[in-house]
């Protein structure tokens, strides 16, 4: 299939394999910033084909994993009210909240929605002028324009009966916050390929001059993860740090202009609490004051939920790459994609579910 | 001048579903002269009584449920009630009877179209004529708009075992070979397509088909298979698992040997989906000794639901209970049980 085969080449992808062999000298920790590019080294067992010293660690950028637990009790909280529609995209559904989720809420009578795009959820509130319809906005900078897109049209069009649930959150600060983090082990980055496409790689080259680390964009294919990787890892050997985009074929250093600007109208940044890692200043987006009448938390005061996470989970390591999710001691005991205690476990891009699915079993190491 | 005047008379002829098509009185007979019986006619039916005499030859019956309630009802290539009939004759096949007899029980809403379920009556009445199976029982209920999405069927099925063959998830032996008919996942995604909220359309059609009689002719010259399994619902993922662990063995499976349609892939990247963990509702996984599986294979692709059954696998005694796949760049990877309903990802 056109523009899938071509990056799953199996002699490619040895003759990659077999070139990061030879150009790695030293033992490397390189962090794949994104749940999707996590979700297909599993998949695919790149780890299990690099060499031994070059050793991949999971980074926090799965939208389903960071999304803070009070954003799951506000949605639970909203959908249970009379008269609204919460809608979200699927993965959201099964995160659980401190007692149920969203499924859960549904099953209790609630209207909860799967869209596959906002603007999806918006036509849902013009087809039902008599109920409040609410769309779960969550995501990295990826969902962010469309998420903007769908507020600005509501509010061109006069469409007073859909809101968002905001929980935006943007990736250089996240990377900031792992590499000042005391006891980091991340010598360079895989850089969110689709991330990029939308903010280009400007933002990155303060962050990898900061650290003195190598950043390279990638994208998700093994291919694309494995070209990425020789390029990190090439420049780790060479002793240079920079921005180096390794997706050319969907990444430019400006990004989507277009999409950054309905971003920048609509949400401004914030600071924001990443589920399992705390608050990380100006790592999230909010909704602009002349838009915040679109505003779920405010028109709905549940802006003041804010529930306990479990002490058994340790998601925050895991997503600052401390941990590997088999490390864990309640991996795959009280915590299992059917009964997960942290967000990890439950998105089937979050690093211990990819674990558990793919790699439990210690004969694959 | 007086106005000439008539009683009102009650309208005759409905175009959809009332609730006195399922109160047991006129409508409700009119419900069956009309949609049931003109097109599932048979000995058994046309008496019309409350149960099916049925003549059965001695020897042991299998027997099963299963309830269908697909929506959209009708979907590229087929309809809820082919699902209806090929899911139970499947049901029964691949326990080694030969399906023979099925009832029908319609839950319907108030208001479904008289045409759409004329038409499901009808796709039901081609589907069993294919598997050469009588519907001999059935049932009519109506509820309230909104208390069903437009229509739910079971179906149940009584078939005939061979006593020449021994089928059991808990026969699989290190060695055995897995085969499978066809590509996987194209009735999951049949139906996923076919719902509304996504903005592509696909070409993609349901693999709905009876897999009796190639199954009857696989055991007919190879009595020695050890399981088979249609993978519906869960998918191939779902039932390798079940084997795996009902026989104590492990399950080793190669990445490029399973078939995946083009449009059916595209459609599963889009979505974020394994097709191995996507439905399929006529196709056919069987285990069979190494040294048979050639013969068995032959068998299987001189039918068209077989045409293109491979081999994907084989049994093993490491890792009991689990199925591996050994990628297309050589490292492996565990296939797990899908966690209940396939959820399209975020990015």
């Amino acid at each position: 299939m056109k523009h899938i085969d071509e990056y799953r080449d199996p002699k490619l992808v040895s003759r990659l394999v077999e070139e990061i062999g030879k150009k790695s000298a030293g033992y490397w920790t390189i962090m794949e910033i994104c749940g999707g590019q996590t979700h297909s080294i599993m998949r695919n067992g790149i780890d299990q084909l690099l060499p031994p010293n070059i050793k991949l660690v999971h980074g926090p950028g799965c939208p389903v994993c960071v999304t803070p637990l009070e954003t799951i009790e506000r949605a639970l909280c909203v959908a249970a009210m009379p008269g609204v529609i919460l809608t979200s995209f699927g993965d959201m559904l099964r995160v659980p909240g401190s007692e149920k989720d969203l499924f859960m809420a549904r099953s209790e009578g609630a209207d909860v929605r799967i869209v596959f795009s906002p603007l999806e959820a918006l036509q849902i509130a013009r087809d039902n002028p008599d109920k409040e319809v609410v769309f779960l906005a969550v995501g990295f900078e990826t969902t962010a324009p469309a998420n903007a897109m769908a507020v600005r049209q509501a509010a061109r069009e006069g469409i007073a009966n859909f809101s968002e649930l905001v929980s935006q959150a943007m990736v250089p600060p996240a990377m900031r916050a792992i590499l000042s983090a005391p006891g980091n082990r991340v010598q360079g980055f895989l850089a969110a390929g689709h991330v990029c496409a939308i903010m280009g790689w400007e933002d990155y080259e303060p962050v990898a001059e900061e650290f003195c680390v190598p950043i390279v964009p990638a994208g998700f294919e093994p291919v694309d993860l494995l070209e990425g990787i020789l390029e990190v890892v090439e420049m780790l050997e060479g002793g240079r740090s920079g921005v180096v985009n390794a997706y050319g074929r969907v990444v430019s250093r400006e990004g989507n202009c277009v999409a950054r600007r309905v971003m920048h109208e609509v949400f401004e940044v914030a600071d924001r609490p990443w589920r399992g890692i705390g608050v990380i200043p100006a790592s999230g987006l909010v909704l602009r004051r002349e838009y915040e009448r679109f505003d779920a938390e405010k028109r709905f005061s549940v802006g003041h939920i804010a529930p306990l996470e479990s002490p058994l989970c340790r998601s925050g390591e895991v997503l600052q790459g401390h941990l590997t999710p088999t490390d864990c001691p309640a991996f795959g005991r009280e915590c299992t994609p059917q009964s997960p205690l942290g967000a990890t476990m439950v998105s089937s891009e979050g690093a211990c579910a990819a674990y558990f699915r793919y790699h439990r079993n210690p004969f694959v190491s | 001048m007086t106005e000439s005047f008539s009683c009102p008379l009650p309208i005759q002829r409905h175009e959809t579903i009332q609730m006195a098509h399922g109160a047991g009185g006129r409508f409700s007979q009119e419900l069956m002269q009309r949609v049931f019986k003109p097109r599932f006619s048979n000995c058994f039916l046309d008496l019309m009584d409350d149960q099916a005499k049925l003549d059965l030859p001695s020897g042991r019956i299998a027997f099963t449920t299963d309830t269908y309630v697909v929506t959209p009802c009708f979907f590229p290539g087929g309809t809820i009630g082919t699902l209806a009939v090929n899911g139970t004759v499947n049901d029964l096949a691949v326990g080694g009877s030969n399906p023979l007899y099925l009832s029908a029980g319609f839950v319907l809403e108030e208001g479904f179209p008289l045409d759409d379920l004329e038409r499901i009556a009808e796709s039901m009445a081609v589907a069993a004529r294919n598997a050469g199976v009588m519907i001999v029982a059935g049932d009519t209920k109506v509820v309230q708009k909104g208390s069903c999405d437009g229509i739910f069927i079971n179906t149940s099925g009584i078939g005939l075992l061979r006593d020449d063959v021994s089928l059991s998830c808990r026969n699989l032996k290190p060695g055995d070979s897995i085969l499978l008919s066809g590509s996987v996942g194209d009735h999951g995604m049949s139906i996923m397509t076919a719902r509304e909220g996504l903005s592509f359309r696909s070409s993609i059609s349901s693999d709905c088909a009876s897999l009796n009689r190639m199954i009857a002719a696989v055991l007919d010259e190879v009595p020695e298979v050890h399981a088979m399994r249609d993978p519906t619902r869960g998918g191939v993922a779902a039932v390798l698992n079940e084997l795996a662990v009902s026989s104590s063995v492990g399950i080793d499976i190669d990445e490029t040997a399973i078939p995946v349609r083009d449009e059916v892939r595209g459609a599963c990247e889009l979505l974020g989906i394994d097709p191995l963990h996507v439905a399929n509702e006529g196709k056919l996984i069987a285990v069979v000794p190494a040294q048979s599986a050639a013969k068995a294979l032959d068998v299987m692709r001189r039918f068209d639901e077989g045409r293109q059954a491979v081999p994907v696998g084989s049994v093993t005694a490491d890792h009991a209970g689990m199925v591996v796949m050994r990628t297309a760049f050589g490292s492996r990877r565990i296939v797990d049980l899908p966690l209940g309903e396939q959820l399209p990802r975020i990015c």
